[in-house]
Order: C-alpha cells, then structure tokens, then sequence
C-alpha cells in the first residue's frame, strides 16, 4: 500500500469514527431537551391518556439504548426509518429537501467562491490602497451582520421596495425551470454570499500576500514580470492549500449553515425540516439530519487535506 | 362624471380593467385615490361573489411534523387545512349561533341528555361516497374513544353513548349538557368515511376543496370539490403556502406573492395598513393574554396575594404598548363581550393603594417569581416588564424569570405557580369553564378548586332557559374576577390582512382568524 493510499484509508476510517460520535452525542443531545415526542406534538392541548396512547403507539416507551441501536442497524442498511411525528419516510423527505439545500448552497457557492478568489487577488493587486480597503471594508461590514438582518434589508428593499426580484422563496417548486427557480432564490443567494465572502476573501488575500514575502516573486519582480501575472503564475499556485481549505469550510457552511437563511426566506431546504423536527423531539429525523450535515463536514475537510497534499510536494512525498 | 366612474368600476369587477387604470382614471378627473378605492371596494361588493382564480394564502404556525389526521391538528395551517377539506356536523354563523353543516338541523331532549343531529340528506365525500349517519357515529367514537389521541378528547368526554338511526345521530350524555351542540362544530371533529378509522390522513371529507398536491410545512393546494353540496368555495384553486416568519409573511402580501395573511405583528400593523393595496383586518376575538397563578400554591395560595396582583396591573398600558390598540382591556375573566351570554361586570382598575393593602394583609415576604418566555404570547416579556413596574409601584417586588421558547409548553405553562400564557377563547362560556376553571379539567392551569363553582358549571349546563344561564355565568364569572388565579390584562384581536386581489372579507365573525378559517371559502378572486 502506498503511502497516499494508507493516508486516505486512515483518514476516512478516522472521519468514520467521528460520525458514529457525532451520532451518539446527537442522541444524548435530544434526550437531555425538556419534553418529548408525545408532548410536543399535542402540545398544549395534550391530555394524559392521549399522551400515554401516543407515547405506546410511536414506540418511545422503550428504553434509549434498545431505541439508538436499533437505529444504528438501520443506518448500517441505509434506512433512516420513519419520523415519529408524520410517520413518513425520512429517506423520501430527506432527499427531497437535501437537493433544495444543495441548489442554493452550489447556486450561493458558484457566485461566492470565483468572486471572493478574485476579490482577494484583486486586494493583493492593490494592498494598502483604495481598492484593497474598500473590499477589506465591505466584506468584513457583511460578515458582521447577522444573515437575518442582511436577509430582511434586502428583503424589504429588493423584493418590497424594488420589486427586482421575489421577497421571498415561497414561489420555488423543485419541478420547475432554471430561471424560474433561481429568481425565486435570488435574495437568499445574495445573502448567502455577502455571508461567506469576507472569510474566503481575506483568507485568499493572506495566503497569496504570504507567498509574495518570498524570494522568488523577488526575483519575478526584478525580471519585470506584470504584478498580476506574477499573482496568477508564481503566488497562487503556491497559496492554494490554505485557500482550498477555507473555500471547503465554507462550502460546508453553505450546506449546513442555511437554516436561518432558509427558515426566513421560507425555502423548502433541510434548515426549516430540521428545526421543526428538533422542536418536537422527532429523534429519528434529527439524528438523520445531524448526520449528513457532520458527513458533509467531514466529507469537504477530507478533500481539503487531500488536495493541500497533493498540492505540496513535501507532504506528497513523504521522506 | 361619477356616472362614468361607476361604469368603469364596473369594468374592474368584471376584470375588463385593472385596479390600476382605474384609479388612473379617477385621478385624471379629480378624484383622490382613497375616494377611488372606496368606490371599487363597494363595486366589488355589488358585484357579489365572482368564481374562478387561485386564492393564495400566508399561514403561520404549519410545521414539517404536520399531519394531514384532523384529530392531531394543533395549530392554525391544519385547522385551516381541515376545514378546507372537511366539515365538522355544524358550524359557527355571523351571529354566534349555529348553521348546519354535515348535519341539517339538531335537536336535545327536555333534559339536555340526549341530542339528535340530522344529516342534510343526499351529500356525498369528495370520492363519491354518501355521507351515512355510521360515518358520523364512528367519527365521534374515533375521537372520544380509549385509544384516541384527539385534541377534541376533552370535549367530548361527557358522551356516554353514539348510534347511528336510520339518517339520525343521536348522542347520549352523561350528564345534561345544553351547549353540546356547539362541541360539535370543534375543528377537529370534521367527519371522515367511516369516521376515519382505517386511514386518518386521507383528507376525504364534505368541505368545499379537495387537497390536490401538499407537502406538509410547505403548501397545500386544494382545487375545488366537484361533489360540495353547498355554496361556498368561489376560487378554482386554494394555494396554502407555510410562512412562520413574520416579516416573510408581511412581505409576500406586500409583494403580491400572496393575497390573505393571518397574524399580522401589533408593531407593523400600522405600517402594512398604509400601503395602499392592502387592507389590515383587525377582528375582536376571545382570545386572551393571562398571567395564572397556582391558587394551590404558596404565595399564590393566599387569595389577598392573588388580590394584591391583580390590582397591581395596569390594563390599559398593556393593550396601549403590547398590543398596540389591536385589543381590548381584560378583566380576570376569561369572558369578553365576543361570547352569547356575556354580561358585564365591574372594571377592576389599575390600584397600587389596594393592591398594597391587600399584599400587607396577605403577609407575604419578599419578592414573587414570575416565569416568562416569547412565545407564551407575542411580547410577553414586554408584558411582564410593564407588570414589574406597575407592581413596583404598590411595593411588590416582582421578580422575571425568562424562560427559552423551546420547552416551555411542557416545563412551565400548566408545571410552575405563575406565569404567562395565552387563551385562544371559546365560543361559548362553557367551554371555556370546562376546559381551564372546572376543579377536574386538564388544563385547569390555575389549579382553581372551588366546589360552588363546579357546581354552578354543571347546573348552567343542564339549563335550557338562556336568561337563567346568563345569570349562573355572570355569578361564576364574579367568582373568578374575585378568587381566580388568573390575571387577564387583555384581550388581543385578530390582526389580518388582505391584498385588493381578493374581496369578500366579513367583518366580526365570532370564532377565530381567518373569518372563523372560512375565508378562503366565502371570499373571491376580483382580478
């Protein structure tokens, strides 16, 4: 076995490890939570008998460590059982609002991630001139912001106001057109990108300004090299590992983090079928969605060390 | 010139000119917009109901975890969902009385214990089958018997027994009980084929839609029931879109995403009332804000402490600044004006001098714990604040504990001696008696015991003169006012709102928002 072979074996048994204690925490988690299922579904109209009728009828009678491993077994199989509260099938609801989560994240992720790479060059280009301090000054005033004050600015200004585009996502139907449902989604994307754009670029800027300390754009520079090419050939290259890295971390928040921005724009994603389901206790779903949502986590930082590996001759062959 | 307006107002209701161009027209002969809108407005009205279009409605309160069984509905998208789908045996009319519904006309025994229902002859479900009185039957038994995990259970647990009678139903009761009939237009007693029992959640039943495609949390679209036997259900379509969020909601009316949004925020209602395509209906309701207090509980097991509390809130700064106006003062009853057989009783005031005098007599010591959260009722801890201060005036110390949102139904509310919570009110007094002041309801959540009281409950009930129940309730309501554990500062309105898209709005139909949830269905598509 080669040495990158015996890297990614190692490192995905490791990611492996780290689900299965994200899952459990996940458990023990909802079980400290005030409450359970039966309570929370009846509410404040919940009478004892009706309470003990539903608690026998969805099984949370029994015992947590019988309940956890019989749906370790399941996950094993690739069942993530049934909710508790609708009696659904997880799998179906999960996929379908999964794929919404993705669109916008990739949607957001396509528009943040080229534009934050070129913001950064374009502050390195730039440094400590007027460029460089009016993308350093916007982006970090965006990031400051919570996403739900952002989303309601241009809610109201862009969707009331303006009427550019739908205030909301109440319009999206997975089924229909592109456009259609990209206009439908065109103030979260915004928001989304204003959200992640100040970490990416800052940390693309850092990165590249690191490698330009160096003595070789030293000498590209004496050689007359333009600034720009040498940024493009000889320092980006060299800065990609931690660009990558940050680029991945935010891409998992693109995913896991869109609950707020999509519980006030009402995007039908996994944030507002999450919350719901942690709101009534529902087990089942909350651990289904914990656990795609650490997969992911672990899944993008996996392909950030990857890559910064096989971008580092150093690490690629190993002494 | 007005003759020349009316026409083409005229023209707008009929669809031949937007809303726009006519206003332009009005404008062009000197007629102010409002004017305008005012004269399209009664147009709309004259015209009478227009049938065709998609109603679209904003709905807070749905939930992923939804289910489409009416016995589980717990929140304000699946009463709406249930009753555009299904009938209850009767419903609510403008007046507070009741209209027959699945049932043609009603009648009670002499002493109140046996009650028949006659089916309206002839009605069908939304897949074709007739509507017999074993439906019926097995729709109550469903949601009265053992195993039920209805929300209407507490309602329904006087019955003794149910039994289908050629096209009768006729129930018998334990005890007498002459408001039984209006139990029976609860919104989650709506009858299903075979009473629901072999599949719950199939949303079949007698209302004026038909569910066509839903996600739960997300949206319901309903298109009409081609088998309905009445008259409601104008609009073609009914889109149902879930939007908790308040400004999401607000902003979709105001952008034209939707037409007809509920639970406007008290703050902003001001503000969305000023746009000049949308009209904000703020509805009197019997819902209530409360402050309740364990009366079997120390302090609060000291009626000169209850006393003390009560006249230490200042009512009046509660609807000014927590309800902005939209609601009327409370007054430590659960009861308003809204209910038949209301009958006033004196005001109690704000009174720092009483409530001193009655906190020395109580000889308490040191301050009172009071638990709150944000969604007990909207603003709550605001409520709580000002109660703080008022107190502070009379000497009593208050002291605030806030509580998170999540958990608190089952933690707090109904668990510890005092804290906020809210009523969503009844249509009669009855049923609001019996589910939150009677010594042995579930949600007695101010541990109020008092055999009198019961007892008064129990003979109003099996009463059929009105003028002598009317008499019996003003005395229980007295009763509470003076030894409750209930502080009621207020009663909130219904605050909805409207695009000019739609018409046919109906000002104070008792019951809920939405027009009692009937909205979608008396209303109509104008342009």
């Amino acid at each position: 076995m080669g040495p990158m072979t015996k890297l990614l074996v190692q490192r995905i048994s490791l990611g492996l490890l780290l689900l299965l204690l994200v899952s459990v925490v996940i458990f023990v988690g909802t079980m400290v939570l005030p409450g359970d299922v039966a309570q929370q579904i009846l509410g404040q109209s919940a009478t004892p008998e009706a309470l003990a009728n539903l608690r026998a009828e969805l099984g949370v009678d029994q015992p947590p460590v019988a309940r956890y491993f019989e749906w370790l077994g399941g996950l094993l199989t690739g069942d993530l059982g049934t909710a508790l509260t609708s009696g659904q099938s997880i799998n179906e609801a999960v996929g379908r609002r999964f794929s919404n989560t993705l669109f916008l994240a990739v949607s957001a992720a396509v528009i943040a991630v080229p534009l934050a790479i070129f913001l950064g060059l374009l502050a390195v280009r730039y440094r400590e001139r007027w460029p460089d301090k009016l993308i350093s000054a916007t982006t970090l005033t965006t990031i400051s912001m919570p996403e739900f004050v952002i989303g309601y600015i241009l809610m109201f200004v862009l969707g009331v106001q303006l009427r550019w585009f739908s205030p909301t996502s109440v319009g999206y139907r997975p089924d229909a057109d592109l456009f259609t449902r990209l206009e439908s989604i065109a103030i979260p994307i915004l928001v989304l990108t204003l959200v992640v754009l100040a970490h990416m670029m800052r940390m693309t800027r850092a990165a590249i300004l690191n490698v330009m300390q160096s003595a070789y754009i030293e000498t590209a520079e004496l050689k007359g090299m333009p600034m720009l090419k040498i940024i493009r050939k000889h320092a980006l290259p060299n800065a990609i590992a931690p660009i990558v890295n940050v680029v991945m971390l935010n891409l998992a928040y693109l995913v896991v983090g869109v609950v707020v921005v999509e519980v006030v724009f009402v995007y039908p994603g996994m944030g507002q079928y999450l919350v719901d389901h942690v709101t009534k206790r529902d087990i089942p779903v909350v651990q289904a969605c914990g656990m795609i949502f650490a997969a992911i986590y672990i899944g993008l930082n996996l392909v950030a060390d990857i890559v910064s590996i096989l971008t580092n001759p150093r690490l690629r062959h190993p002494k | 010139m007005n003759n020349q307006l009316e026409y083409f107002s005229k023209r707008v209701t009929k669809g031949l000119m937007t809303r726009r161009e006519f206003v332009g027209r009005a404008a062009a002969m000197g007629v102010t917009a409002a004017v305008a809108n005012t004269m399209l407005a009664s147009a709309v009205r004259a015209a009478g109901p227009q049938t065709g279009g998609t109603l679209r409605m904003g709905v807070q309160g749905g939930s992923t975890t939804d289910s489409l069984d009416p016995a589980l509905a717990a929140n304000s998208v699946a009463t709406q969902v249930n009753l555009l789908w299904g009938e209850p045996l009767v419903s609510l009319n403008d007046d507070g009385g009741l209209d027959g519904r699945v049932a043609e006309s009603f009648e009670g025994s002499a002493d109140a214990k046996t009650w028949t229902f006659k089916l309206r002859s002839g009605i069908t479900f939304s897949n074709g089958q007739p509507v017999t009185a074993e439906d019926v039957a097995e729709t109550i038994d469903r949601h009265a018997g053992e195993d039920t995990k209805s929300g209407a259970l507490g309602l329904l647990r006087d019955i003794d027994t149910v039994r289908a009678d050629g096209s009768n139903v006729v129930i018998g009761l334990k005890n007498a009980n002459a408001d039984l009939p209006y139990y029976m237009q609860d919104y989650h007693l709506v009858v299903q084929p075979g009473g629901g029992k072999s599949d719950p959640a199939a949303a079949i039943g007698t209302g004026p839609y038909v569910l066509k495609e839903h996600e739960m949390g997300v949206r319901f679209v309903f298109e009409k029931n081609p088998n309905y036997w009445g008259d409601y259900g104008y609009a073609n379509e009914v889109e149902l879109i879930v939007i908790n969020d308040n400004t999401a909601r607000v902003a979709a009316l105001q952008s034209g995403q939707v037409d007809l949004i509920d639970r406007v925020p008290p703050r902003t209602a001001g503000l969305v009332s000023r746009a000049p395509n949308i009209t904000v209906h703020s509805e009197p309701s019997a819902g209530h804000y409360v402050f309740i207090m364990h009366c079997n509980t120390a302090p609060f097991d000291n009626n000169d402490l209850r006393l003390a509390l009560k006249y230490a809130m200042n009512r009046q700064e509660m609807v000014d600044k927590v309800l902005f106006g939209y609601g009327s003062v409370g007054n430590d009853t659960p009861i308003n004006s809204s209910y038949p057989l209301f009958t006033e009783i004196e005001q109690r005031e704000y009174d720092p001098d009483k409530a001193k005098f009655h906190f020395e007599k109580s000889g308490h010591d040191g301050s009172v714990l009071l638990r709150t959260s944000d969604n007990s009722f909207p603003g709550a801890p605001d409520a709580a604040a000002l109660f703080q201060q008022s107190a502070a005036a009379a000497g009593i110390n208050l002291e605030i504990k806030r509580e998170p949102n999540d958990g608190y139904w089952s933690e707090v509310w109904n668990a510890q001696p005092f804290c906020t919570s809210y009523w969503g009110g009844r249509p009669v007094q009855d049923q609001m008696f019996s589910t939150a002041y009677l010594s042995t309801a579930d949600w007695n959540d101010t541990r109020f015991f008092n055999e009198q009281f019961d007892q008064m409950l129990l003979a109003a009930r099996a009463e059929l003169d009105d003028s002598k129940r009317k008499q019996i309730y003003a005395d229980m309501g007295t009763i509470l006012h003076n030894e409750g554990g209930l502080i009621c500062p207020m009663f909130n309105d219904f605050i909805d709102a409207q695009s000019d898209r739609i018409a046919g709005w109906v000002p104070e139909v008792p019951g809920f928002a939405f027009m009692n949830y009937h909205a979608p269905m008396r209303m109509w598509v104008v342009s």
